[in-house]
């Protein structure tokens, strides 16, 4: 298996409304197996803005990876999805769904919009971390990701 | 990570023409912490019409994830990617592309056309068998697959 890039870290865009969530997703990767960068927005419109470096994120990367949760405020996840996915420039991010919604409708309608993968959050703090730990793992050691 | 009561075993559609490679993802495939079982194609032809249950495939199961080589005779690995990933009924199921190709029009390529996630292979035997079983891991216990 491959190691992450020496020089540059990876650079992940974490959209996620629950500081819970994000203080946990935090700690899981300051202990990754490769150098990373979160980057934290807390609803649809700010992770869009993000993404085509609007307004104050004028000055950001393109991410190497995208954790998107679904219930978030003002744009929801598969909105999100939706639109990086049919916008030619986005598109070839990995957009990983990291959500509690088990509902069929919603796991269909991501991979139907062409999420790289869902998964559900677990409940347990200790699994959750695990789970993003997971996620860093296999998509930063494992994968061939896209050139930036 | 949830543990996984199964009362059937995940069907994983496997399209490769190396019989070498098949051998070692059977192999790595047999050990899984998840009961699966394989079903293999040699060519990008045969992998649709096993998808669209055509021919001697008329009773083939939907599989639960599809793990796609790049070169193959006949019709090559994008071109079954692209037609899965335009089809109402088979876009929902993940593939993973899983190629010797390390070439970034490829990657690209994949990415764009929706792979799920794109995997170079280890020429080293051990280190693929190690792959095959990341695969594994991480689709069939950590992400949460859509129904068949």
């Amino acid at each position: 298996m491959k190691t992450g890039p020496k020089n540059n870290p990876i650079n992940i865009l974490l959209a996620d409304d629950s500081p819970t969530d994000v203080m946990l997703t935090r700690e899981a990767l300051a202990h990754a197996k490769v150098l990373n960068t979160l980057h934290v927005v807390e609803d649809g419109v700010e992770a869009m803005a993000f993404l085509r470096g609007e307004g104050r994120h004028a000055a950001t990367v393109r991410p190497d990876l995208i954790l998107l949760d679904l219930n978030m405020p003002r744009k929801n996840g598969l909105e999100v999805l939706a639109e990086i996915k049919a916008d030619e420039f986005l598109r070839t991010i990995p957009v990983v769904i990291l959500t509690t919604s088990r509902a069929e409708a919603d796991i269909m309608k991501a991979y139907g919009s062409h999420a790289n993968c869902y998964i559900t959050k677990p409940v347990d703090f200790e699994a959750f971390a695990e789970v993003v730990r997971a996620i860093e793992g296999f998509w930063f050691t494992v994968v061939t990701l896209p050139k930036g | 990570m949830k543990s996984q009561l199964q009362t059937k075993p995940i069907d994983i559609l496997i399209a490769e023409d190396s019989p070498t490679d098949v051998m070692l993802m059977r192999e790595a495939l047999d050990h899984a912490r998840v009961l699966n079982t394989l079903h293999v194609v040699e060519d990008g032809v045969e992998a649709m019409e096993f998808l669209r249950r055509e021919g001697k495939h008329s009773a083939a199961p939907r599989p639960d994830l599809i793990l796609l080589d790049l070169n193959m005779p006949r019709k090559n690995g994008l071109d079954v990617l692209g037609e899965i990933k335009t089809d109402e009924n088979l876009q929902s199921i993940p593939v993973v592309i899983l190629t010797l190709s390390r070439a970034e029009a490829d990657i690209l390529k994949a990415y764009k056309h929706s792979a799920n996630c794109y995997i170079t292979k280890p020429v080293d035997f051990d280190a693929f068998a190690e792959v095959v079983r990341s695969i594994e891991g991480f689709w069939f216990t950590v992400v949460t697959l859509p129904k068949s």
